[in-house]
């Protein structure tokens, strides 16, 4: 009744083409961002944007990255948490070594050297397909685990071989406070999350989601698969590698190269998957799934325990909570491979027709 | 079905919107000093990391039966961190500002003391890293909020040294030779090679650096490569299962175990108890305490706390190196409450800030370590400062029998004048690089 | 040149090894087409069921002998990884069969995170050992012909007797039984195996099976080694380069490649690694099959992956 495109007219090719073509769409979507940006800010605790909604933010820009990969140009890639790591202390290296750099240039340069390494790692993905890829991505993934740790120049020629970053600030405004940092965030996320969503849905896009499809098929119809697979490498490097910068720089402060290790691969890979492969908005429900069960079990099951008198240990806390997510991830998997987005466009498919049932 | 899926979901949601939006219920009772156990009970840690935790907890409880901290009660809530930078900094979030704020965080894994160190200040909470952790944070007119009490990297590697250097017959002798590092290949590992490059560029002898990358498990190739070079000695600075797989490699490559030295994370039972007799000879530094089965504060806690049913952890593991860790831990965190309340009130509740200047003027005599119990255990005094948040550079070396440890050297101390150039050269580094400006109040 | 050759006795004893746990995850990619990312746990589960039945059975059952504890741990730790067989079968890939692989590796990972929690669970987090009563110390031969002689270490030609011993009665089991056959069916084809009337969920219990017992005899061989802990999982992200590098569906592949990483693996390490400061061997392997891939897509002996348009 209320979700209805009737008398929604376009009247230019322009309008035709907006990203939120429905009324009703684009109404929600702002109320959302205004939301993120004014509601959330009101009503959230300390402990609320720094242990949840910052890292929530920053896995879901990483998803995102990886869903452009994974999900619309069909390139398994297990080595996201590189990528990641390469824009973390690129971004750090250019942030300390130039004097006075703005730390917007930084994370974005951060984003670009990730890309660098994204092209040169996607190189075998125009020979090699499928589980092979997904294999040997992990070869990025442990170079650049060992280089970061080697190469003394990477973190500054520091004794410690950590990085530290502090004193972040934009045109004057600090960012110190956990809302400032979600606010920051947010911004990056929103801006990207919209040039994903615009670029999926354009030539570019088409190509990679034809590449995913049957990719001797795309390049007999004309589909170059070598620019196609490897602008895919190219853009979700870059938002990986912003993403990353930003996890060191906002989430962290101070890192190791073990912060981006495989498990952090894999859990973006996770993220995307029971988001939805091939979803913009199934990154965000990918990465909240990740973010807060882990944390919503540690608080449950101690909880469940005490009203049947159970007083269950920190270690089986921590057994009982990987038992469980990993049933979750294949309770999922089962009843919906297409993640989560999909109970969303199920969910505003009824909204169409509601209330009517059919 | 609907209606089950859907009652499910509202129960799901509901549990977790409680659990996301809960806070801490003030407490009417009596005050309770909280110190939060980042705990490590879970994974590739889990057999080093799990007597710490549980000895951390002992002790606390043993305060709480010899009366509290002047009558103030300690309560510990572990959170599960499987040493994961991201839960670490989880945990931390949550449970700062609980039962009245934590008074002191004690991580032990690296990462997630290095993601903490900048939250510090902010939160004005103090993090004890007693044996690990940054070196040059001993200088606390740079690092006010971090104490690597009783000592850290570089002592260890300079002990070491030393003791390495007595066998040979004085340092003198070391020149010439080779001495390995098989390190673990990250922070944590590298930490120890500055004082012992230092060293060998003071004494003649020539390092050969080892990395081994996490988790090393696979080791063959730098035994080979120590088979081939036939180096004096091998200094190791290992954890879990490295520790192990390095002194099994030595065996089966036949490198004495006798030229073998860990630090104080590379030599407790759990590395070695299953390698038994091949292991005998190996020794590692001891950041003064080791195995301690027979002193009066494991005697303490067997009859106060696990006779009473209330022990965390298994009873044959009371005493041992990692566990006595957990117990110096927490006593090095009580008594800087005991210090502060000393100067803010004595039986009253003590906030981080005012547990940090307790940390910061800790005065524990060798008197006050028998009277706690750990007479044969720890050598006082412990006098921390702003410039010297170690207190105390007095270690010792302990060697496998086969089933235990046995000393076999004397206390010795560590070389303050090297040591200290190097981390007030480091430490200002560091605050130029991160716009940080030294602490001038007196006695800075 | 003794010390040259030291480096490829040890890499190709190491090589053996890695052949045993990538055999686990070709058998299993053979037959049903999952790529089963959980190896490595049901390695650290097979092994730590071993290590404490190994432990428990002299204390319930009051015997001392060493060998009988270890067979019975052994043949307990076997039927342990059937029932998991069964049910992983039962409650996870009949309700996945026919989606793409991506979503299989992902039930797997699943299954893995699953299998690390119930494991320590039932069995602890501490370290165990296994004892196979095998001597450590290294024994030198031909030290007429070399300065020192040459460096051997007996348990670990034990080892790799045991793994090669395994591996061919894999291949016998594969090459000369009627289930074998059977399996070889299902992994060409999953539907005409079915329209011939083969049971393919009976086939999937008896390859999980398989990959079970390879992952019980990789993780007594390890454990003995290291210690059975957690740390074990890590030994299956070593048996991934030479997965793909002797192709995802090639039992001699796996032999082959577990051989050429192992020993490129140590002579990198060996040779290559001080050059450049030491660890490379972590990613060596990768790199190398990395390499390898762009030359030959499927791997040196995998199935020539045809795209039909």
């Amino acid at each position: 009744m209320f979700y209805r495109e009737n008398g929604q007219f376009k009247t230019t090719y322009k309008s035709d083409q907006q990203i939120f073509a429905v009324k009703q769409d684009r109404i929600a979507i702002i109320a959302i961002i205004a939301f993120a940006f004014i509601g959330v800010p009101m009503l959230a605790d300390e402990y609320l944007f720094r242990a949840i909604l910052v890292p929530f933010l920053i896995l879901a820009l990483a998803a995102i990255g990886v869903n452009i990969l994974v999900g619309y140009c069909g390139q398994i890639s297990l080595g996201s948490g590189a990528f990641m790591a390469v824009g973390a202390y690129m971004a750090y290296n250019v942030f300390m070594r130039v004097e006075d750099m703005p730390l917007i240039v930084a994370l974005l340069s951060g984003g670009f050297f990730a890309m660098l390494a994204g092209i040169i790692f996607g190189i075998p993905s125009l020979r090699v397909k499928g589980l092979y890829l997904a294999v040997a991505t992990l070869a990025a993934q442990f170079f650049f685990d060992w280089l970061f740790v080697r190469v003394r120049w990477f973190t500054l020629d520091s004794p410690a071989g950590t990085a530290e970053v502090s004193n972040l600030s934009v045109f004057g405004w600090q960012i110190a406070t956990p809302m400032d940092k979600y606010l920051f965030v947010l911004g990056f996320v929103v801006v990207f999350a919209l040039l994903a969503k615009n670029l999926v849905r354009g030539p570019i896009g088409r190509e990679w989601m034809a590449i995913r499809d049957m990719d001797v098929a795309a390049s007999v119809i004309g589909i170059r698969p070598m620019y196609a697979k490897l602008t895919a490498f190219a853009v979700s490097s870059f938002i990986i590698g912003v993403a990353g910068a930003l996890w060191a720089f906002v989430h962290l402060g101070s890192w190791e190269p073990l912060s981006f290790d495989i498990n952090r691969s894999f859990q973006l890979l996770f993220i995307v998957i029971i988001g939805g492969l091939g979803s913009i908005m199934g990154c965000f429900f990918g990465a909240a799934f990740i973010v807060i069960t882990p944390i919503v079990l540690n608080q449950l099951l101690p909880w469940i325990g005490s009203l049947f008198g159970v007083e269950i240990s920190t270690a089986m806390v921590g057994h009982a909570e990987f038992m469980i997510f990993g049933a979750l991830i294949v309770w999922f998997l089962i009843k919906e491979p297409h993640g989560l987005a999909k109970y969303w466009s199920m969910a505003r498919h009824k909204l169409r027709l509601w209330p009517f049932p059919h | 079905m609907r209606l089950r899926q859907l009652a499910l979901s509202a129960v799901v949601a509901v549990a977790a919107l409680t659990s996301a939006l809960t806070t801490s219920l003030a407490m009417a009772q009596a005050p309770v000093q909280f110190f939060p156990s980042l705990t490590g009970r879970t994974g590739a840690v889990a057999p080093n990391a799990a007597p710490f935790a549980n000895g951390y907890a002992d002790y606390m409880k043993l305060v709480n039966a010899r009366g509290g901290i002047n009558g103030v009660q300690t309560l510990v809530e572990e959170c599960e961190t499987a040493y994961a930078t991201d839960r670490g900094v989880e945990c931390y979030e949550r449970l700062k500002a609980r039962h009245g704020g934590a008074t002191v965080f004690q991580p032990l894994s690296t990462g997630i003391t290095f993601a903490l160190m900048p939250r510090l200040a902010v939160d004005k909470i103090p993090m004890i890293t007693s044996g690990y952790g940054r070196s040059d944070t001993a200088d606390g007119a740079i690092f006010p909020w971090v104490f690597p009490l009783l000592g850290h990297y570089w002592i260890a590697g300079d002990v070491v040294l030393q003791h390495i250097a007595n066998r040979s017959g004085g340092w003198a002798n070391l020149r010439g030779k080779t001495i390995a590092v098989v390190y673990h290949d990250s922070p944590f590992g590298r930490e120890v090679l500055p004082i012992i490059n230092r060293r060998a560029e003071m004494h003649g002898f020539t390092v050969l650096a080892l990395p081994v990358p996490p988790p090393g498990v696979e080791q063959r190739a730098i035994w080979l490569q120590i088979r081939q070079q036939r180096p004096d000695f091998v200094i190791m600075q290992t954890w879990g299962v490295m520790t192990a797989t390095a002194i099994r490699q030595a065996v089966a490559t036949g490198f004495p175990r006798d030229r073998m030295f860990g630090t104080w994370w590379s030599g407790a039972e759990p590395d070695l108890r299953d390698i038994g007799a091949d292991a005998r000879g190996y020794s590692a530094v001891m950041m003064q305490h080791g195995q301690a089965r027979d002193s009066e504060v494991v005697r303490q806690i067997l009859a106060q706390v696990h006779d009473r049913g209330q022990g965390t952890g298994p009873r044959a593991e009371v005493g041992d190196v990692l566990y006595m860790r957990g117990v110096v831990g927490a006593m090095l965190a009580v008594e800087g409450v005991f210090r502060a309340q000393e100067r803010f009130g004595r039986g009253r509740h003590v906030t981080g800030e005012q547990a940090r200047w307790g940390y910061e003027n800790l005065n524990i005599t060798q008197a006050r370590l028998d009277q706690l119990g750990f007479a044969g255990v720890l050598r006082g005094p412990i006098v921390t400062s702003c410039r010297n948040h170690v207190g105390t550079a007095m270690m010792r070396i302990h060697t496998w029998n086969g089933s235990g440890f046995d000393w076999s050297s004397d206390w010795l101390q560590a070389d303050m004048n090297v040591i200290n150039r190097m981390v007030t050269a480091s430490a200002e580094s560091f605050a130029r690089d991160n716009n940080i400006t030294r602490r001038t109040e007196p006695g800075c | 040149m003794g010390f040259f050759l030291e480096t490829i006795i040890a890499g190709l004893m190491n090589g053996v090894l890695y052949s045993l746990v990538a055999l686990g995850f070709v058998l299993i990619f053979k037959a049903s087409g999952v790529f089963n990312f959980a190896q490595g746990a049901m390695v650290l589960f097979a092994a730590l069921a071993m290590a404490r039945f190994a432990e428990w059975l002299p204390e319930w059952l009051g015997f001392e002998s060493l060998l009988l504890a270890n067979v019975l741990a052994f043949a307990i730790a076997a039927f342990l990884m059937l029932i998991f067989a069964w049910a992983v079968e039962r409650f996870v890939l009949r309700h996945l069969v026919n989606q793409e692989g991506v979503v299989l590796l992902m039930a797997t990972l699943g299954i893995t995170f699953f299998i690390d929690g119930f494991g320590q669970t039932i069995f602890g987090s501490d370290i165990y050992a296994i004892d196979l009563g095998l001597p450590a110390e290294p024994i030198f031969i031909l030290e007429g012909l070399f300065p020192g002689g040459l460096l051997i270490n007996q348990d670990d030609l034990v080892t790799a007797l045991m793994a090669m011993a395994m591996v061919a009665l894999l291949t016998l089991f594969f090459q000369k039984t009627g289930t074998g056959r059977a399996l070889r069916a299902v992994a060409d084809d999953h539907q005409a195996a079915q329209s011939v009337g083969i049971p393919l969920g009976r086939m999937w219990v008896i390859v999980w099976f398989m990959a079970g017992l390879t992952a019980l005899v990789a993780g007594m061989i390890w454990g003995e080694k290291m210690g059975v802990q957690f740390a074990l999982t890590f030994v299956a992200l070593k048996a991934l380069p030479v997965i793909i590098l002797g192709g995802l569906t090639s039992v001699p592949g796996a032999i082959v490649a577990g051989l050429i990483i192992g020993v490129s693996e140590q002579l990198a390490e060996v040779y290559i690694g001080p050059m450049v400061g030491g660890g490379i061997q972590i990613w060596f392997a990768y790199v190398l099959a990395m390499v390898v891939l762009l030359f030959r897509p499927q791997g040196l002996f995998g199935e020539k992956i045809i795209d039909r348009v």
